[in-house]
């Protein structure tokens, strides 16, 4: 059993049914709590409990503890499309700086493919220690086992304490593989990473539960630790004007050809690019409060209005009134516009994480406690098919009125 | 040809709601589900058996509830379905999981292509099947959105980042699937009946003859160190009356903060 309630502990207080997000994980018996087989040991019940009667097993006992204190470094990898550096590995590198300044340690970037002086010259220009390069061209396009090969070769050599990578479908695709390999942990699309004061170990936050509430994961006893980020949670770090003294290293590619089991054959359709969710400057974005797919036709107009594109909620998409391309959340674009306006979304905290960082953002829902409005600049409680053809109608007279004068 | 399906029982998280007094998730009535895009990948397990012969064996891993989405699945044609069941399971996670369900895809008569769902609805990892792909020694493609097998070729569509890629490989292979692949056939009546009456075999950490520190708790590098719900924000500025007086205020404060 992996969580332990301490009979003795308990005082039937109910704490732990409150936080349990498990229907029927908990329940009370003769006042003492009791888990059943729903229990995933998400651990929430032990947070909760003010009596220390809820424990890990791991909290009573820890064994085999390696000599951790020899994985030093935090590196980030690079990810680039044939000679294109991605702008997540960018912001990769701005947190990956904090994290090693606050650890006193360095800061390493792995790069991976062929053909890569061009992005070595880039990456010079970052403020990082070390660059780990293999170039060859086995690796000239992404493939899991090969990719894998590399990272996890470099990893064995030369134990790095911290990896990030960017969650894109590749980074999502290699992390998983290079963790299982070296036996370590990871954890998927962080909204926040930091370094937990006096144990040094990285704190990697994240939402959990389909989005409804968040985690802070750790791996205490396996190196290194690694975390992957979705593009365009993290700010992007701008380069220096002058090429700093990075410390190159060349990095052998033992993989071959022949022992591949995966080819990359050609790009055979390129989606989705008319929808330009994190470029966007204004995104008018509905939920399930919408009603029905009709209501986007609305949402657009006010979007073209605005000059602005149309997002969706997660709930919007899977009920399949809208492309997934058009989703802002965790899940989907994560995106920072100056106005975000959210018509009929309840504000889930997946969605949330997609869209905080935008400068202003209006929210528009019938359910004044939904909790969308907590995050927003203004709020309007009404009935969105009201509200936004009266907006529509008074930013045309807006309109007007400047063209005039 | 034989295709292994993993599924995964999660909760219908677009069904929880936070209640906004305890800031708590509302449990009530949630109910368990077979993970949408697990769902897409047995739906492709069961065309390519139409198409090509074989045999579709699904495996979940998870608590003796479980059984109710095996259920379900053989109700959609699965010819055989096992749980992976055992309490020294509890608590792992995705390194442990895909080490236990890749001993259990070993102890099969043998196989050529596993399946999975791109990610599952409540973790949003999507980090089980690559971890499965790497402890089974194969060859792993994810994000497929369209598979096609020939003799022992498989063509893939994948979805990378703004673009679909075609990919080949050779079997045995894992592949992971997106909600684009297919649309999910619904369960027939004899199906129903057929799995109403089946024995669901279980397997316990001892049928695996799996390594006890690389399962459950013990086995998983990864702890959840806090669960919290996110502090709620100071809240904005309410504008209260009719539609356009609303609609004309909200263009005077836009205006103001130069955000329109």
């Amino acid at each position: 059993m992996a969580i332990k309630i301490i009979s003795e502990a308990c005082t039937g207080c109910g704490e732990c049914l409150e936080v349990c997000p498990f229907p029927g994980a908990v329940r009370m018996v003769n006042e003492k709590a009791q888990l059943t087989d729903e229990c995933t040991s998400c651990g929430a019940c032990r947070d909760a409990c003010g009596f220390e009667a809820i424990l890990f097993d791991g909290d009573v006992e820890r064994v085999e503890r390696e000599d951790l204190s020899r994985y030093r470094g935090v590196w980030v990898y690079a990810e680039q499309d044939h000679g294109s550096l991605l702008p997540v590995s960018l912001e990769l590198i701005g947190k990956g700086r904090e994290l090693a300044d606050n650890l006193g340690q360095e800061l390493s970037v792995v790069l991976l493919g062929s053909g890569l002086q061009a992005v070595v010259d880039e990456l010079s220009h970052y403020d990082i220690d070390r660059l780990y390069v293999a170039d060859d061209p086995v690796l000239t396009s992404y493939r899991s086992e090969a990719y894998a090969g590399v990272m996890a070769d470099l990893i064995q050599e030369e134990r790095p304490n911290i990896i990030l990578l960017g969650a894109t479908a590749n980074g999502r695709d290699l992390a998983p593989r290079v963790a299982a390999r070296v036996k370590t942990g990871l954890t998927a699309d962080c909204t926040g990473l930091e370094i937990e004061a006096g144990s040094g170990l990285l704190l990697q936050t994240r939402p959990a539960f389909g989005g409804n509430i968040m985690a802070t994961i750790v791996c205490p006893n396996h190196r290194p630790q690694m975390a992957t980020v979705r593009p365009g949670v993290l700010p992007r770090t701008g380069p220096n004007a002058v090429a700093r003294d990075v410390d190159l290293v060349r990095i052998p590619c033992k993989v071959t050809e022949s022992g591949l089991p995966t080819r990359f054959i050609q790009v055979v359709e390129s989606v989705s690019k008319r929808v330009n969710l994190p470029e966007a400057k204004v995104i008018v974005a509905g939920g399930r409060g919408l009603g029905d797919a009709k209501g986007f036709a609305l949402l657009k107009e006010l979007a073209d209005a605005l000059g602005g594109e149309v997002g969706a909620s997660r709930a919007a998409v899977d009920a399949g009134w809208i492309g997934k391309e058009h989703q802002v959340g965790q899940t989907g674009t994560t995106v920072a516009p100056k106005l975000y306006i959210a018509c009929g979304i309840s504000g889930a905290v997946q969605h949330l994480a997609g869209m905080q960082g935008s400068d202003v953002v209006v929210a528009i829902n019938s359910d004044p406690e939904a909790p969308i409005f907590d995050v927003c600049t203004y709020g309007i409680v009404g009935d969105l098919y009201q509200v936004v053809p009266a907006f529509l109608a008074k930013l045309k007279e807006n309109k007007q009125q400047q063209a005039v004068s | 040809m034989r295709v292994v399906v993993c599924i995964k029982q999660v909760p219908d998280t677009t069904e929880i709601k936070i209640d906004p007094r305890t800031n708590t998730l509302k449990r009530e009535g949630v109910k368990g589900i077979i993970n949408p895009y697990d769902k897409n990948a047995l739906e492709l397990a069961l065309q390519l058996r139409e198409k090509h012969g074989g045999k579709v064996t699904v495996l979940s891993m998870g608590p003796p509830q479980a059984k109710e989405a095996l259920r379900e699945a053989m109700a959609m044609g699965a010819d055989e379905v096992i749980l992976i069941s055992d309490r020294a399971f509890g608590g792992s996670d995705t390194l442990a999981t895909s080490y236990t369900l890749a001993r259990a895809i070993e102890r099969l008569q043998g196989f050529d292509l596993v399946l999975l769902g791109k990610q599952a609805i409540d973790g949003d990892t999507g980090q089980v099947g690559p971890g499965v792909a790497e402890h089974l020694g194969i060859g792993q493609v994810t994000y497929a959105r369209l598979v096609e097998v020939e003799g022992s070729r498989v063509k893939v569509h994948r979805e990378g980042e703004g673009e679909v890629h075609l990919v080949e490989g050779e079997l045995p292979l894992l592949i992971t699937v997106t909600e684009e692949i297919n649309k999910p056939r619904y369960p027939s009546v004899r199906g129903m009946l057929r799995a109403r009456k089946a024995e669901i075999p279980v397997w316990s950490a001892e049928d695996l003859g799996v390594d006890l520190n690389r399962i459950g708790l013990q086995g998983s590098p990864t702890q959840v160190k806090k669960v919290f719900t996110p502090p709620a924000g100071p809240g904005g500025e309410i504008l209260e009356g009719a539609p356009e007086q609303v609609a004309a205020e909200l263009v005077e404060k836009l205006k103001e903060m130069r955000a329109i």
